[in-house]
């Protein structure tokens, strides 16, 4: 019998659980995928906004301005890579009042750091911009961050504090019973618990069905983006968006936290949730699109495209809700990265609101080290890592340079990777220019080895994502 | 403390590039050589190359990839040639310092007389192709599929569509046709194949597996393994042809669809990179722009075979010891260029009046074409060649006296009809 389940493994459920880790409570996690961050926290635009966007007095508005003050300390506690490069929001003359319109809903948001910019300084602050734009909006707390990296920290800190983790464990139905509910899945597991916290992304909605608080529903707006090689990383600074339309907030061009280059995404309403294929549309609608913002994308540099979905719901704001023991998180879309720390609060003010959490545990640790922090690391400090596990010193990923040691580390850490993408996520490694084309077969045997698998077990995300199907005519 | 080494001559890569050079420069009498390889074992590409064909320029017979890349493994043992192994090079700068790491010594550097970058390529991902669908598991580059079959032993696909027929792909077909598994088609964006004509014949047609010309990929279906691709013909302007979609059921797509030199340490030294080849620019010593620093094979330019790679690194092995004893003489500069049909020329330039034999590739398929080099107006060269082909490396010898009598400073190279 746990205290609270909190069903779904992204950036949501993974940052609540961490925040509730910090209690004296029996916590479980339970995730539908084989892996944490499966969903629409594996692909996003990876931005934290300033909070500007939202209408004023809405949840998505108090939750992102909160949420985006708060991501500096969760981050540097997560170990957790962060940068605040600030974002632009640019107009070309005739978008001038739009721009204004969105300074001054930002101002009465809350949001600090906010200007409007005229056209010289914004071409001297990004001079690959589209030059006929006129001005922008200014936002100094805009920021960068991993959205993966963020939901895999998170889950792995509530674990070490003592979550636990269930994966492919995929809600079928939920059972009242005297104090608790009975979380069963489509594989006949059951788990039991007196409190469920509603992270379910895409899903919020068939799982709000089934504990009786199906009055919203959810649907799937796909978004595509293409990544590019870190040589054009620097192409632009700051985080570039255009005048936002109902749909979203257009086609933006960012760097990441690792360095390439982020064109995207497209908005397009489709019914599949399970539909995270690229189009020929999407792309097209790249290359056109971002010329609004800049000129002159290396689109030839395009290391992978990707499509994420978001979680729309039907009532156009952030749906955080708590009945009879079942905290509900509906349609928690952008700026539901940036909003995730703050969320994580308010659920954790729901459940302290009904006594449900009990004391801090006195050896509660918010403290994680990633696997991949060696990276960071001066040369001195990794010849000292090395000279004590020679694995440190074992080059996997060339063209992101990760260690066997940092790979071997993501395995065992919390919650350990299980598969290809698994350690993709966790190290960076087949991340790079190459794709994994050298290193994947390396990965591939030292995931085997620690996992203490056959090679052709090894997958690349978990069920029938089979790599290989067995052994060569020669070997037996 | 990281340890700080010194050598006269550091080869980073021992593959046959590095091998070759360290072989010439021993030869040539220098003794404090450094290899720097990053697999566990010399040979490079060479180790997962299993099939025959190389080595027939070089040595007169049929040798396999391993084959051909003991020949030269054993003379670096022979000569007790110093290689380090698992040991990644993570930095070059211009006055030649070079930072490695492996398990023993961690992080260190080595202060080196001369370079010779010979890192290889790297195999163009799928990234660039911008193919629309999902992305299940059974993607891979020819080359990782080749890792898996031929040196882990595990088969990636049993029903099979590549996408590219660059040498690799046309070998791949075979190889994994050969362990059982059905190769349903080679699709090739381009008109012409970028392979090799004997490997067309002998991994394709040999075993009835049809290439698909001016054919792309246009969706790849499956959500978690990978159940099927959808293919079109395309236009001249290689876009695809609406209409022209089929379906083909397969379980795995193999990429072999470009090679791509890897220069990111040559970046980092500070020179500058051709458009064309992604490579360095070169003398006919195979020197760099940057002093001491060599390149040869892949990472120079991409090679069709292995023979031409020893034969370039031969010349930047010798030349290395050459620039080592201070004997470099650069007394003239004559700037090679090309015409557009010819797509580049290695060298870029000659420094010193020398017999060079220019390597070059076309961007065509040319038939009963003339390949001529001029000073200025004047023909110093012309040659009619019954075709030639992108994926077939030709090369002109440019003797000493052509080269002492230059005027215009330039030699130019076209395909005339």
């Amino acid at each position: 019998m746990f205290d609270v389940v909190v069903i779904g493994a992204g950036v949501i459920g993974g940052m609540i659980a961490r925040e509730l880790s910090k209690y004296n409570v029996k916590l479980c996690i339970i995730e539908k995928e084989s892996d944490v961050a499966m969903g629409a926290t594996r692909a996003n635009s990876a931005i934290v906004h300033a909070g500007f966007d939202a209408k004023v007095g809405s949840m998505k508005a108090k939750m992102n301005v909160r949420g985006s003050e708060m991501m500096p300390r969760i981050t540097k506690e997560l170990g957790v890579k962060y940068k605040n490069n600030g974002s632009l929001v640019v107009g070309f003359e005739s978008e001038r009042a739009e721009v204004e319109a969105i300074y001054k809903r930002g101002v009465e948001n809350g949001v600090k750091g906010l200007r409007i910019i005229e056209k010289d300084e914004l071409h001297a602050l990004e001079p690959n911009l589209n030059p006929e734009l006129s001005c922008a909006l200014l936002a100094e707390t805009g920021a960068i961050v991993c959205p993966y990296e963020l939901a895999i920290a998170a889950v792995g800190n509530a674990m070490d504090n003592g979550a636990e983790l269930i994966l492919d464990f995929e809600v079928a139905s939920i059972e009242k019973n005297g104090d608790g509910y009975s979380i069963i899945s489509s594989n006949g597991q059951t788990v039991n618990c007196r409190y469920i916290v509603n992270a379910a992304g895409l899903y919020s909605d068939d799982v709000a069905a089934m504990t009786g608080d199906g009055d919203f529903s959810v649907h799937p707006r796909r978004g595509e983006y293409m990544l590019i090689d870190k040589e054009c990383g620097n192409f632009v600074s700051h985080t570039i968006f255009h005048t936002p339309t109902k749909m979203g907030k257009g086609i933006l061009v960012s760097p990441t936290v690792d360095g390439n280059l982020l064109v995207g995404p497209t908005a397009v309403d489709i019914e599949d949730k399970t539909d995270t294929s690229t189009t020929r549309e999407g792309f097209d609608t790249l290359f056109t699109r971002s010329l609004d913002n800049v000129s002159g994308i290396s689109f030839n540099k395009t290391i992978t495209s990707f499509c994420g979905l978001r979680a729309v719901g039907s009532t156009g704001d952030f749906i955080i809700k708590m009945n009879d023991r079942v905290v509900t998180l509906g349609g928690i879309e952008s700026p539901g990265l940036s909003s995730a720390p703050a969320i994580a609060e308010y659920v954790e003010g729901l459940l302290n609101g009904e006594g449900a959490l009990g004391d801090v545990k006195k050896d509660y640790d918010p403290i994680r080290r990633p696997a991949h922090y060696f990276t960071e690391l001066s040369d001195e400090e990794k010849n000292e890592i090395i000279k004590k596990d020679g694995r440190y010193g074992r080059i996997v990923c060339r063209c992101e340079r990760v260690t066997e040691g940092e790979i071997v580390e993501a395995i065992h850490q919390n919650p350990g990777a299980r598969d290809v993408d698994g350690v993709k996520r966790r190290t960076r490694g087949g991340m790079g220019r190459c794709q994994g084309g050298f290193c994947s077969p390396t990965v591939v045997a030292i995931l085997a080895r620690e996992l203490g698998v056959a090679f052709e077990d090894v997958t690349k995300f978990g069920k029938g994502s089979v790599i290989n199907y067995g052994k060569t005519k020669g070997e037996d | 403390m990281s340890i700080c080494y010194k050598a006269e001559f550091v080869i980073i890569g021992g593959g046959p590039a590095g091998m070759s050079a360290a072989v010439a420069a021993y030869d040539a009498g220098i003794r404090d050589i450094l290899i720097l390889e990053r697999d566990k074992g010399l040979g490079g590409i060479l180790r997962q190359c299993i099939h025959n064909g190389f080595g027939l320029h070089k040595f007169g017979e049929e040798l396999t990839g391993p084959e051909y890349a003991y020949r030269y493994e054993a003379q670096v043992l022979e000569r007790g040639i110093p290689f380090k192994l698992n040991t990644m090079v993570l930095d070059i700068t211009s006055d030649r310092k070079v930072t490695a790491i492996n398990s023993e010594e961690g992080i260190f550097t080595v202060e080196a007389g001369a370079i010779i970058l010979a890192m290889g390529c790297r195999e163009r991902p799928k990234g660039a192709l911008n193919i629309a669908g999902s992305r299940p598991s059974g993607i891979f580059t020819a080359g990782c599929a080749q890792k898996f079959v031929n040196i882990d032993g595990y088969m990636p696909g049993k029903k099979v569509v590549i996408l590219g027929s660059g040498d690799i792909g046309l070998i791949m077909a075979r190889r994994m046709t050969l362990e059982g598994a059905k190769v349903e088609a080679v699709c090739e964006l381009m008109p012409y194949s970028g392979g090799l004509a004997r490997n067309i014949e002998q991994c394709l047609n040999d075993f009835g597996i049809p290439l698909m010309l001016s054919h792309t990929v246009v969706e790849i279906h499956g959500k978690e393994r990978v159940t099927g691709v959808t293919i079109a013909k395309v236009d001249e302007r290689r876009r695809p042809i609406a209409g022209s979609e089929i379906y083909i059921e397969c379980d795995t797509l193999l990429l072999s669809v470009g090679l791509i030199p890897e220069n990111e340490l040559t970046k980092s030294a500070g020179i500058e990179l051709n458009r064309i080849t992604s490579g360095a620019e070169v003398d006919q010593n195979r020197e760099t722009e940057v002093d001491g620093i060599f390149a040869c094979g892949n990472v120079l330019h991409v090679h069709d075979l292995v023979d031409y790679v020893s034969e370039e690194a031969e010349i930047a092995g010798k030349a290395a010891v050459e620039f080592i004893r201070g004997n470099t003489k650069k007394d003239i500069n004559v700037k090679l260029t090309t015409d557009g049909r010819v797509r580049y020329t290695v060298p870029q330039r000659i420094t010193a009046a020398e017999d060079v034999r220019v390597y070059f590739r076309v961007a065509d398929v040319y038939r009963d074409a003339k390949v001529v080099v001029r000073d200025g107006d004047r023909v110093i060269y012309s040659k009619k060649k019954q075709k030639l082909a992108p994926g077939e490396m030709e090369t002109v010898t440019v003797s000493a006296d052509m080269i002492k009598v230059i005027e215009s400073g330039t030699l130019s190279f076209s395909i005339e009809n």
